[in-house]
This record gives structure tokens, C-alpha cells and sequence, in this order.
């Protein structure tokens, strides 16, 4: 992530010839993203668990429910919690232990997208008011960074969500036995799909190569919904020092609409099968 | 906006583009380089600055520059259930965010090897604590004689159900449930250049809208500025207050 060390002839390279062709030293057009690939079942003993690949950059999110008491601000809901491990395998500058900033800031982002949109029924994961409810854990893994992580985390945290089983409680025994077929509680209609933009020299880059990130003056993330054909912001976070200008802005606005027309179909497809 | 929601009156009185009474007061702790205290209705932020100094451990330094480094908490008795001391998830990235918006006006490179650290509590807190210690570290730094490109002024701008308004309150911001619910936006903007230096959003709101209630937040950030240049003009006492 930001403190991946590069020589600055690369780093010179890869905003000049932004600047001057229009192009990242892969090819790609500012706005393309890499080729997205989603596996399901990498774990058959939890909810999920599914990997996603962006380009190289690959995690595997999976879904966990247990059961627990509720809050007792909320009495008759279930719980979410997302967690991030930026591991060692997955990068020179990840190191072993407790969660980093870096590790903080991603599953706090991740979860407000998640949480904000309505996603998950929270009601319907409580079992009994006042006593017992569902917790619903998302994990993601890294592993292998090369570049962009947010996004293959949001993605596989959505798609690992709508692919999850129910487990089943037996009540007399109080204990959960094995899954059953149908999806967790989750409300379809407000999936909302979460995308990060860099600046980098004048340009706003899409799906950020490793070295990309190392080098961009801000990173822009931001969750889109469907509200009846139109996209709706649910979640946004600005990263690193550098500052917003109000033509940065339209431009993100507009990019944000074009690539949400064209990416949330297809993880959507994902989502629900 | 035109469409017409259910929240028509907000809960205190105010104006849907209406601030809480600010104030704000520069140089209250004594042994500091710098401090401030910005308060915005119920919620009160307090900043410290300390530096700069040489950086420790070694490591860390950076021969270039010296760098910024923000810690934000909130005090265990700011709000109606004790807050356990000590960091948590929420308080790490509100640090990082802070850190990364202040870093983006001041000029470090004078002092390589150091450290300016930037302590921010929060004693008594009605949403927008985030944003009401940015506006104290501002001025912090700048008591400090840190070298600053600009200032930073920062707000809560939001929506409730349908309305569009600015600087919510803890009823507005975490409370409110009906409708479209809560959209809640801390925002920070440079003085001079008019950039963005801190964004982030929870909630629902359609393109439009958030680019309208960001124009409401700047206008309320160029009233900010206002009150934390009159503070730094009229520092009380040296840290005696």
C-alpha cells in the first residue's frame, strides 16, 4: 500500500505517460478495471466463502453466523462485524499481529457500505427478542496484493453475503446443526456496490495497479445503490493527503455513474447466483 | 432539494442551513506549542499540539520532513454510556483521516527527523466530534507556529429523510430512523484553495443532492474560518484561561 517502495524513474513513468498518452503502463484506459474473476465453496465448513480476483490482486472473504445475545439498545436484531487481515502472504509490506491502520480503515469502509445500504435484514436474524439473534461475521483474507484491495474486498464481502447458508439452531438443545440450503436474511433491492478511484498526475485512475497506488495523491471510495434505476451514494471515504478539487469531484461523479452501469450487473449476477 | 420529506422542522429549531452556536478559544493549555478549543453546541473538541520534536524510535524519522501524527479519543465520560479508554477501531481511522486532512496544508519539510503531534479529546460529545477537532487542531497548529499553506475549516453536512442540512446533531445524526433515514457527511475544506481535504459519507443520497449539500457545506466552513481567525487574532492569555 503507501509505504511500497519503488524507484522514482518508475514512479515519473507511470504519471507521465497518464499525462501524455492517456494510458497506464498496462494499456488499460484511466477508467478500465482488470479482469474480474469470483470462485464459490473455497470453504464448505462456514456460511461462504468465495475468492475474488482482480487482475492478480486476490482475497477470499467468507461468512460465519453465530449465535449470541443481542445489544441491548436493539433487542430483537442480529449483529454485523467485518474484518480485515492484510496478511504477510499477500505482500512484502503486510507483517504479522494485530490489525493495522491500513487493516482498521478497509473493514470500517467495507462495513459502513454494507451496513448503510440496508443490505442485511437485521431484523429477521433475530431468534428469540431480547435473548438470543444471529451474528454474522465477514472475514477477508488477503492474498495477494497487487494493487486495489478495497474493491476486491468489497466485492468479495458482498458476494460471500449473498451466497451465505443459513445455519440451522436446534432450540431444545440451544446448538447449531450444520446449514441449511436457503441464504441468509438480506434485503436484495439495496445491494450496493462499492468502487475506488485515484488521482494520479491529471487523471482520475479506476481499479489502481500496486505501483499506481503507491503514487496517487487521493483515493475516493465509494458505495452506489439502485434506487429505481438510479444510483444512490451510500457510503463514501476520502484516503490519503491530497485534496479534492471541485472539477476532480464532477469528474469522480460522472466515472462513478459509468462504471456502476457497467460493474454492478455483473457482480449483482454474482450476489444472487 | 424539491421533493418534500417528513422532516420539515429540525428537532432544536434551527434553519436547515443553520450552524449550532459556535465558539472557539486558541491557547488553553499552558505547557503546549499550540492548543485550541472549538465547540459547537453540545459537542466541545479540545487540540493540542506538542512539537516539533525529535522522532523516536529512529526508524521512523524521515531525513525529508517531519511528520504529522493525530490521536483523537474520545473522554470516557463524553457521552451516556462510558467509553473504555484507549484506542478502538472507530478512533484509529478518525486519527488517520484527521492526520491525513491536516497533512494536506501544512509544510513539514523545515523540520526533518521530527514529529508534530496533535492530541485531540473530545469531553463532551453531540455528533460531529470528528469534525469539530479538526477545527481545533487547525487552530492548534497554527498557535504552534506550525507552517501552514492554509487553513482547514470542517462541518457535518447531511441529510434527514428527504432534507438537506448542515452541522447535525446526535438526534439527527444517529437517532433519526424514519423515512430515508440519517446520511451523515463530515466534510473539511481549505481555506483558500476551496479543496476537499477530509471526505466520508454514510447513508443514502443520490448524486444531486450530494452535490448540493456539499455547496451548503462550504458556505458553512467559510463562516468557520471566520470564527477561528477571530480566535487566533484574540488568544487568551497565553494558555492563563
Amino acid at each position: 500500500m503507501s509505504n511500497y517502495i519503488m524507484p522514482n524513474l518508475q514512479k515519473e513513468k507511470i504519471k507521465d505517460y497518464l499525462k501524455k498518452e492517456g494510458k497506464r503502463l498496462d494499456g488499460r484506459a484511466p477508467e478500465d478495471y482488470r479482469e474480474i474473476v469470483v470462485e464459490d465453496g473455497v470453504s464448505k465448513n462456514s456460511a461462504s466463502a468465495v475468492r475474488v480476483k482482480i487482475g492478480k490482486t486476490e482475497v477470499i472473504a467468507g461468512v460465519h453466523l453465530a449465535l449470541a445475545a443481542p445489544y441491548p439498545d436493539s433487542p430483537a436484531e442480529g449483529t454485523f462485524m467485518t474484518n480485515t487481515e492484510l496478511h504477510p502472504m499477500a505482500s512484502q509490506q503486510f507483517d504479522i499481529g494485530r490489525p493495522g491502520i491500513n487493516a482498521i480503515e478497509m473493514s470500517r469502509v467495507i462495513d459502513r457500505g454494507i451496513r448503510e445500504s440496508g443490505f442485511i435484514d437485521f431484523k429477521g436474524l433475530c431468534i428469540k427478542e431480547g435473548e438470543k439473534i444471529w451474528q454474522v461475521f465477514v472475514d477477508i483474507m488477503a492474498i495477494n496484493d497487487d494493487g486495489n484491495l478495497f474493491d476486491a474486498a468489497g466485492f468479495a464481502a458482498i458476494i460471500a453475503l449473498g451466497k451465505a447458508r443459513m445455519p440451522i439452531y436446534n432450540e431444545k438443545e440451544d446448538k447449531v446443526e450444520g446449514y441449511s440450503d436457503e441464504g441468509i436474511p438480506l434485503n436484495k433491492e439495496v445491494l450496493s456496490l462499492s468502487m475506488t478511484f485515484h488521482k494520479i498526475s491529471d487523471k482520475i485512475v479506476a481499479d489502481v495497479s500496486k505501483e499506481e497506488e503507491a503514487i496517487s495523491d487521493f483515493r475516493l471510495t465509494i458505495a452506489v445503490g439502485d434506487n429505481n434505476g438510479e444510483p444512490r451514494i451510500t457510503a463514501m471515504q476520502k484516503g490519503k493527503a491530497g485534496t479534492i478539487s471541485e472539477k476532480d469531484m464532477q469528474n469522480i461523479l460522472k466515472l462513478v455513474e459509468d462504471k456502476w452501469s457497467e460493474l454492478f450487473p455483473k457482480i449483482k449476477k454474482y450476489v444472487f447466483k | 432539494m424539491a421533493e418534500k420529506g417528513i422532516y420539515t422542522k429540525r428537532n432544536d429549531g434551527r434553519k436547515m442551513d443553520e450552524v449550532r452556536p459556535m465558539s472557539a478559544k486558541v491557547g488553553i493549555v499552558p505547557s503546549a506549542d499550540g492548543s485550541a478549543s472549538f465547540q459547537t453546541g453540545k459537542t466541545k473538541a479540545i487540540a493540542v499540539v506538542r512539537g516539533p520534536r525529535t522522532l523516536h524510535p529512529q526508524h521512523m524519522q524521515d531525513a525529508k520532513t517531519g511528520i504529522l501524527r493525530v490521536n483523537y479519543g474520545m473522554m470516557p465520560f463524553s457521552v451516556e454510556d462510558r467509553i473504555r479508554p484507549g484506542p478502538n477501531r472507530r478512533s484509529e481511522e478518525i486519527s488517520k483521516v484527521t492526520e491525513w486532512a491536516l497533512s494536506s496544508v501544512i509544510d513539514l519539510s523545515g523540520f526533518p527527523n521530527t514529529v508534530v503531534d496533535v492530541f485531540i479529546q473530545i469531553p463532551q460529545a453531540d455528533a460531529g466530534t470528528r469534525v469539530a477537532g479538526i477545527n481545533a487542531a487547525a487552530m492548534a497548529l497554527a498557535h504552534a507556529g506550525i507552517p501552514m499553506r492554509e487553513m482547514v475549516s470542517a462541518i457535518g453536512v447531511g441529510k434527514i429523510d428527504k432534507t438537506l442540512v448542515i452541522d447535525l446533531d446526535k438526534y439527527e445524526d444517529s437517532e433519526f430512523h424514519d423515512g430515508e433515514g440519517s446520511t451523515d457527511i463530515p466534510l473539511v475544506m481549505t481555506s483558500r484553495s476551496k479543496e476537499i481535504a477530509l471526505l466520508q459519507l454514510d447513508g443514502k443520497i443520490s448524486i444531486p443532492e450530494f452535490k448540493a449539500v456539499i455547496e451548503m457545506g462550504k458556505k458553512a466552513c467559510d463562516n468557520i474560518l471566520k470564527i477561528q481567525m477571530d480566535a487566533l487574532k484574540n488568544i487568551t492569555g497565553e494558555g492563563n484561561e
